[in-house]
């Protein structure tokens, strides 16, 4: 590839890098998918008339925990930054690591969660409650899953020095972390507690 | 509006006027962008040698026709506010209106009206044959309007009727006839291949002849 | 600079190419040939209007072959409306102005190489076209294609026993239409972050051509509003596939949450279709009247208006819908607001052909041409606002006809405009005036005469989507009308034929085109035609507006934006 980037060589808006503005605006497109879903689900659990209670179907505890596991991923993302960016080349893969373990441990127990409910017969195409549920819950799980791929991509670039000269990227895939982990506080506030 | 079509509800009256304010002030709007743009057409044409004039705007002019087309589109929306009203939202009462159930599937229109106890989904309702509909002359009719299929949208050209027929959530309409004959009912929302022979009458006929009828079609029903 | 160009294969400088132009053009070509399937969708639809049922000399046979007698049958009917609009819609006006102009204008006219990411870009388009062979594939499986309408429409558009086209084919519509989603939102995402961050020196936002601020708003109207529709659609396909019943009322669904996801994509997605060409109008009506266009930032700030007023507008399709009569009010109240921004508009176009020097040449008749039909579309939309008055026409003619007055007249008119002035800097030859203003006079024409009489056919109440209207009294006196509309529609047809013989025999034939052969301000016509790989020479350096036109400052009548005047730059 001849150019594969066309930087110019005099940006009139200084300061912030045309990659992480690319990422806030991907992230605002998703941001408008996320609320297409849970705005239909909203209606339609307002228009059903005799809507589950959640409690009696739902594992919250389970998976109160789980959200607390990603919570807790989001932090070992916001600690890995924090060390690359003042220097600690070292240190910072190891807490890339922990955030993609955080994350496979979030899907698997999402995964326990899902295989239980079906077997109790809780299905997509059984009850609006359950398209809705495995929805929702299906395409943040698929995000949860990229992003993972992508963390553990970075872990392996970071261990072998990849972001030495330039943390840039480890600075995108936080941002999208958190995204991911913001949109399943949302949901989860949403599907389990209210 | 309606060209050829009668007027024959209330809602007629109110409708076709606020059809023609707009038409006016439309009008005149098409008629004063075009003219000018023509005007300016013939009068402006390049003439060699001349440049034409260094002018970025003003502020003036972009404030008149700003705060005067404003003022004209909010006009407009007052002045409908009623007609919608009038429509959609102040049914009548139905202990005092004609209740009729419109029921439509693909490609057809049922009126199901209540009997003797005046309520409907109840053992002596009758039911009319298909794609016939009565309605009593000079009195509100408010119809309990059904899709058992897909979406069908239930117009009557002549009464200025029209409101989309949604599978799973039945809607209200209502209207008072004030001319008796026959109508044709239109599906006005894509519902399948018999789309387009998806045709009803509508008969308007005095709250006497209307009974007579309805006592014949349940006699017809025993 | 370097000299990559002769270094490239035919397949990176052609196909898989990273280059913006390239890809311009690519949206340009498969646009273009997506122009002539939905042109002759329209035919056949314009031809059972005109008479219904009746065998087609020579091409009825070859169409709807012998199964079917020859004849149209009625279950295709809805299936030629559903593709004339879809096809029409999401693989031409949008391509073309977006994908097209938007990827050939945006590096050259803010004075950038290319794209911010030019190998995103380069995938933006090729997941179009699976996007379209997805589609085109949809005409040949069982039950044919989707037929539930451009809008999809459920619950027929959801259950596959409602209508034949809602097997497989409706299946592939989705698939094809959450394939074109994902090439715009990453256009989008590139166009804006290109815009936003590589403006050549001196280009600040208020000095960008409007052609730019209309894309630039365009793309965060796409970034916001297409991810709603794909939400939409994939719900709409988890109906289909797996057996949910998000909008199937026996299952709790709900019908009209459907129409709102879908007119939350698609009211906006009207301004996708009109706001590009409405920039590019305005850059060519400034040009070629000489002067400076009238009112600039209200320009500005009246695209900006109407898309932010494009969100709030949704439910002015659903007035009739069943849904909450009181929302009505509130969607008829913003959609009334929406009209002023776009009446700001057309008076500032007038004001700026006030005391100019117009030079009618073919794009300049074109964009004139925009002016006076949008205004009819705009007009006609303020009867369908109206609530009561939108009772009556509410899916009828009057509807077809605002939209194609709004589509053909404004954005079809704008890229007519948009190909002849730009052809140059494309290709480098020049398209034939005369020829140009040949098909502008036959296509004016004829266009009025296909069109206008549907506000008519409206006003009669002629609903919308009828295989065959004559069939109700009330509709039978409208045949003759119909018969005038479609042979008023083969002539606006086959006088397409006259840009397209002088589009390719250009492309071969044409005058060799100088750099600036318009004598216009803005920086694409300061490189060579066509620029060079990476557009320009040297990096511009922009020192005033793009529509100095006529200044007094210099004595010829245009002022490029990068020209040094005298000793110090006016900065």
């Amino acid at each position: 590839m001849t150019h594969t980037t066309a930087t110019h060589p005099t940006p009139t808006w200084e300061g912030i890098k045309t990659v992480k503005f690319a990422m806030w605006l991907f992230l605002a497109s998703e941001i408008m998918f996320f609320t297409g879903l849970i705005v239909a689900y909203i209606a339609l659990r307002y228009s059903t008339p005799n809507w589950p209670v959640v409690r009696d179907i739902l594992n919250v505890p389970l998976v109160a925990l789980n959200t607390f596991i990603l919570i807790i991923s989001s932090v070992t993302m916001v600690t890995a930054y924090d060390r690359v960016e003042h220097g600690d080349h070292k240190g910072f893969p190891n807490f890339l690591l922990a955030t993609a373990v955080l994350g496979l441990i979030f899907l698997s127990i999402q995964a326990i969660e899902w295989t239980a409910l079906m077997g109790e017969g809780v299905l997509p195409a059984t009850s609006i409650f359950g398209a809705t549920f495995f929805t929702l819950t299906g395409f943040h799980g698929l995000h949860v899953t990229g992003g993972v791929i992508w963390v553990l991509w970075a872990t392996r670039k970071a261990f072998r020095g990849g972001y030495h000269h330039d943390h840039l990227g480890v600075e995108l895939v936080g941002l999208y972390w958190h995204f991911v982990d913001l949109v399943w506080i949302i949901l989860f506030t949403i599907i389990y507690l209210i | 509006m309606g060209g050829s079509l009668p007027q024959v509800s209330t809602f007629a009256g109110p409708i076709d006027s606020l059809y023609n304010v707009i038409l006016i002030v439309t009008g005149v709007a098409f008629v004063l962008v075009e003219g000018i743009l023509i005007v300016f057409l013939l009068r402006y044409r390049r003439r060699p040698g001349q440049k034409a004039a260094y002018v970025h705007g003003s502020r003036q002019i972009e404030l008149a026709w700003t705060v005067g087309t404003g003022f004209m589109l909010f006009l407009l929306a007052i002045y409908q506010y009623r007609s919608w009203i009038d429509a959609k939202l102040n049914l009548p009462d139905e202990s005092q209106a004609q209740v009729v159930r419109v029921s439509s599937n693909q490609f057809e229109w049922n009126a199901i009206y209540p009997g003797a106890d005046r309520q409907l989904d109840t053992a002596d309702d009758i039911k009319a044959p298909i794609n016939v509909l009565h309605f009593p002359l000079d009195r509100p009719v408010v119809i309990h309007l059904e899709s058992v299929d897909v979406l069908h949208s239930f117009f009557v050209p002549a009464l200025r009727i029209k409101q989309d027929a949604v599978p799973g959530r039945p809607g209200r309409l209502w209207f008072q006839a004030t001319q008796a004959g026959e109508y044709e009912v239109a599906c006005a929302e894509l519902c399948g291949l018999g789309h387009y022979r998806m045709r009803a009458f509508v008969t308007i006929e005095p709250q006497a002849e209307f009974e007579t009828w309805l006592a014949e079609v349940a006699a017809r029903q025993q | 600079m370097h000299s990559a160009e002769g270094e490239l294969s035919f397949w990176r400088k052609y196909v898989f190419s990273t280059d913006h132009k390239v890809i311009g053009k690519q949206f340009l070509f498969s646009s273009l040939f997506f122009f002539i399937v939905g042109g002759l969708l329209a035919l056949l639809i314009r031809t059972q209007l005109a008479w219904p049922w009746e065998e087609i000399p020579v091409v009825g046979p070859l169409i709807y072959g012998e199964e079917s007698g020859n004849i149209l049958l009625p279950e295709r009917y809805p299936a030629l409306v559903t593709m004339h609009g879809t096809i029409m819609i999401f693989f031409f006006i949008i391509p073309i102005l977006s994908g097209a102009f938007g990827n050939f204008l945006i590096p050259l006219m803010i004075g950038a190489k290319d794209m911010a990411f030019p190998r995103v870009n380069m995938i933006s388009y090729w997941v179009m076209v699976p996007a379209f062979l997805v589609m085109v594939a949809s005409f040949f499986v069982e039950g044919g294609t989707a037929a539930a309408g451009w809008t999809s429409y459920v619950p027929l558009s959801a259950r596959p026993d409602m209508i034949p086209g809602s097997g497989l084919g409706q299946t592939l519509w989705i698939v094809s239409l959450l394939l074109v989603g994902t090439s715009s939102t990453m256009g989008a995402i590139n166009y804006v972050t290109t815009i936003v961050t590589l403006r050549a020196k001196g280009m600040q936002m208020f000095r960008l051509p409007l052609t730019i601020w209309a894309l630039f708003i365009t793309a965060i109207l796409v970034l916001l509003a297409t991810p709603v529709l794909t939400s939409g659609l994939l719900l709409l396909l988890l109906d289909r596939t797996i057996g949910t019943h998000f909008f199937l009322p026996d299952g709790g669904g709900q019908v009209l949450l459907w129409q709102h996801l879908f007119w939350f994509y698609s009211h906006p997605a009207v301004y996708i279709m009109i706001l590009p060409a409405m920039g590019m109008a305005s850059d060519i009506i400034s040009c070629f009247a000489r002067k400076p266009l009238f009112g600039y930032r209200p320009m500005v700030f009246s695209i900006m208006g109407i898309a932010g007023l494009g969100f709030i507008v949704w439910g002015h399709h659903m007035f009739q819908s069943g849904m909450n009569p009181v929302l009505g009010i509130t969607f008829m109240t913003s959609t009334m607001m929406i009209a002023l921004p776009s009446a700001i508009k057309t008076f500032n176009w007038l004001a700026t052909l006030w005391r100019g020097q117009l030079h009618l040449t073919a794009p300049m008749l074109n964009a004139l041409a925009f002016v006076s039909t949008f205004v009819i579309g705009g007009l006609s939309g303020i009867y369908s606002a109206a609530t009561p008055v939108d009772i009556f026409i509410h899916d009828t003619y009057w509807i077809v006809g605002h939209i194609h007055y709004v589509l053909f007249g404004g954005s079809l008119f704008g890229v007519f405009a948009a190909i002849q002035y730009w052809f140059p800097k494309m290709f480098g030859r020049t398209m034939s005036d005369r020829w140009g203003k040949v098909h502008f006079a036959l296509t004016f024409v004829t266009f009025n005469c296909v069109f206008f009489p549907m506000f008519i056919l409206g006003e009669r109440g002629m609903p919308r989507r009828l295989a065959d209207p004559y069939n109700y009294n009330f509709l039978a006196s409208l045949q003759p009308l119909n018969q005038f509309m479609t042979v008023s529609a083969y002539a606006l047809a086959l006088s397409q034929i006259i840009l397209f013989a002088n589009f390719f025999v250009s492309l071969y034939r044409g005058r060799a085109a100088v750099a600036n052969p318009w004598l216009a301000n803005t920086l694409e016509w300061t490189t060579s035609s066509p620029p060079p790989l990476e557009n320009f020479h040297t990096a511009p350096v922009v020192h005033r507006g793009p529509y100095e036109y006529s200044s007094p400052e210099v004595s010829e009548d245009w002022l490029p934006q990068d020209r040094v005047l005298g000793g110090a730059a006016a900065d």
